[in-house]
This record gives structure tokens, sequence and C-alpha cells, in this order.
């Protein structure tokens, strides 16, 4: 009895791995060969790594998601992110604070004004000496242009401004100058954090966003976890949220205390992953499952 | 957001014919009127209840819409069109406001 239920088990064994091969190598292969084509523009969504990148080549999320979620955001009409666009837009006209400003008193036209500004975010800021990131900038700018009460990290006009303020760059490069400031420290503490193994599971960004991505976690299909389409709409959600949002996420996920949203630590890392993601276009508003 | 901002889709130009797609969506927050505040007292409904499109003086489409219809009700309908015009969209509130939108195709 013991002989015939042990020789059933060495069966299975044989079977299971030629399974999981056939199934990692047909259906879940990595990347689809989908092409992003946004009210007529095409949007590349992978380029070549640039040299010191840990990823051979680079991929949007994009192309890890289902067919649905990637038509969501080919047409700006069924993006759901485009009513906070609008929100952002009608934010941006509006004047608030002390000094009695708006965005558009000195940023006049964000379609001009603020093109290429996401692409090249976070960037060093020598009166904070820190990063900027989008929420910080536009925090800055709240309280010292324009008399204003900061926005929360994660509030829905905040989402909404760095949603307007981020399309104006879609399209376009994603380029971090890491000359400037101590950004290149920064980064590398970004990297430190990126690779260190944390939370019960004792995983590191690395060991999924590095070289598992294309493979099934569960029932989701792992991205690179780059950063150019944030603020993400994302269908979890039924809303937007921030690139802090998602690391809490994925630190949740791995049962690790997640950091705080704007925390010195988080920011590390989104200088990080935006580098990591060199070169590849801008999506904001993205549209992720 | 309180500012109520209609938005539609139409094809710029179609053949006579065709049968395109339109797209409408309106940013509201359509209170169901099920729920209730924190004091218990019942939120009044409001809701975009009728939403209507004329297309050269005649109805080409039209909707009830009732409670229990989500935030922000996209509604996508085809029509035929047959010569050049214009859409006139309609979305009629509870509290008797009207919102418009209006959209010319050029049929050839």
């Amino acid at each position: 009895m013991q002989i015939k239920s042990a020789s059933r088990l060495v069966g299975r064994a044989l079977l299971l791995p030629t399974l999981a091969l056939s199934f990692s190598s047909v259906a879940f292969a990595g990347p689809d060969e989908n092409q992003l084509i946004i009210e007529g523009e095409t949007i590349s969504t992978d380029t070549k790594a640039a040299a010191g990148n840990p990823l051979p080549h680079l991929y949007s999320g994009w192309r890890f998601r289902s067919i649905e979620t990637q038509a969501l955001q080919a047409d700006d009409f069924e993006n759901p992110a485009f009513t906070a666009v609008d929100t952002g837009e009608e934010l941006w006209n509006t004047v608030d604070g002390s000094a009695g400003k708006s965005c558009s008193s000195c940023h006049n036209d964000a379609a001009e004004s603020m093109a290429g500004v996401r692409a090249k975010m976070p960037s060093w800021s020598d009166s904070l000496g820190k990063p900027h990131t989008m929420e910080t900038q536009i925090n800055a700018c709240r309280e010292e242009q324009m008399g204003a009460e900061k926005w929360k990290w994660e509030a829905q006009d905040m989402l909404a401004m760095t949603a307007y303020v981020g399309l104006q760059s879609r399209g376009m490069p994603v380029a971090l100058d890491l000359e400037k400031g101590e950004m290149q420290d920064w980064h590398d503490k970004g990297e430190d954090l990126y690779n260190t193994r944390v939370g019960q599971l004792n995983l590191s960004c690395a060991n999924c966003h590095g070289g598992n991505f294309g493979k099934m976690i569960r029932a989701d299909h792992l991205s690179q976890g780059q950063t150019n389409g944030f603020p993400v709409y994302r269908l979890k959600w039924g809303g937007l949220g921030s690139i802090h949002r998602r690391f809490k996420g994925c630190m949740d996920n791995i049962r690790a205390t997640p950091y705080k949203r704007g925390s010195d630590e988080f920011i590390a890392l989104e200088v990080y992953t935006a580098n990591r993601g060199q070169g590849l276009s801008v999506e904001t508003p993205s549209v992720r499952n | 957001m309180a500012k109520i901002k209609p938005r539609v889709k139409v094809p710029k130009t179609a053949s006579a014919g065709d049968v395109i797609t339109i797209k409408t969506l309106i940013k509201h927050k359509m209170e169901s009127g099920q729920r209730k505040d924190k004091e218990g007292k019942v939120i009044p409904r409001k809701i975009i209840n009728h939403f209507k499109v004329d297309f050269a003086g005649k109805t080409v489409f039209e909707a009830q819409i009732q409670p229990g219809t989500s935030a922000n009700p996209f509604l996508s309908f085809s029509v035929k069109v047959q010569e050049s015009g214009e859409f006139h969209f309609t979305w009629t509130d509870d509290d008797g406001s009207v919102y418009e939108a209006k959209k010319s195709i050029a049929v050839s």
C-alpha cells in the first residue's frame, strides 16, 4: 500500500513540471506585442535599456495587461482617469489661497508650461535639500506662491492635479537628471531599498519585478514595476492612485510594514524606479488592473 | 467636484448610410436617495433622470435613467446617418437643470 502511493506521488511529480513548463512558455510568456495608439498617436511601450540598467529591455506595464484593460487606456473617452483630468484642469484655473492666484496665474497654459515636467520627476530641489516629486512640487507652489493650504498626498484634488500636469508630458521619454544635487545618492539609496528583502515573505522589489516579470504571481501578470504611467487609474482601486500608494500596496502584500507616503524612503525608491524606466514614454494617466 | 460637465464623442466624418457609434459621459454624482448621512438622515436623491439626443430636429436616442445607475453615467449607442448635421444632447437633472452638448458630423 505504501509503495503504491509512493509511486503515485512520483508519477505526479513527473507530470507537474511539464505542465508548469507548457503554461509559462505558452500562455504567459512575458509582455505581449500590442501597440498603444491613443487618439491616433502611437505611444511606444518598450525601449532599449540605457547602460547600467539591470533590465535588458524596458516594457511598460501596459504590455502586461489584458486586452480589455489595454483598450480602456487606448481611448481617452473611455479612460476613467479623464474625469479626474477634467477636475485637474478646473483646479488649474481656480484661484485659491491668500495670494489670490491660481496655477495658471504664473504658469499660464499647462499644455505649454507643463510639457515635459512629468518626464523628469522626481528632480532635485536646492531649497528643499532633497528631490521634489510631483506632489511635493505642487504643494510647495501652493504654500509658497499661492498661500494656499497644502493637499494631502492622496487627496482627490492632488491626484487630479498630478494627472492633469502629467498628461501634458504624455508620449515623452522619462529622463531623470541624476547629475543635479545629491540625486545620485538618493538613487543609490533607492536601489538599496529595491534590492533589500523585507517583510514576512522576505521579498525585495527585485525578486518579482527584476528577473521574474512576465510570469504569473497567483492571478496577476507580473510587470517590471515601471512608474511611467502614474498617477494610475487602477480598476482594483476604482480610482486614481499615486506611486507611493502602489509601493505601499506592494509592501502590504509581502507582509512588510510599509513606509509612509511622502517619506524619504519612498521618495528614494521613486527616484530609483523612475530612473530604472529611463527612456520609456510617459503614459499618465494610465489604466491598470 | 461640483461642476457638472458632459463629454461626447462623435466621429467627425462618415459616409451616408454608415452606422456610427456615439459615446457620451456626464460627470455627475448620481446620488441615489437611498443613502444616509452620519446623522442618519436620508441624502436627497439627485440624479440625471433623462437623456435625449436629437439630430436634425428628430429624436434619435432617448433614455430614462433610474437610481442605481452609477456615478458619471456613460452611455454609448449607434446611429445610422444619411446626411450632415448636428447632434444635440440633453441631460435632465432631478432639480430641473438641463445640461447640453452639441457635436456636428459631416456626411459624404
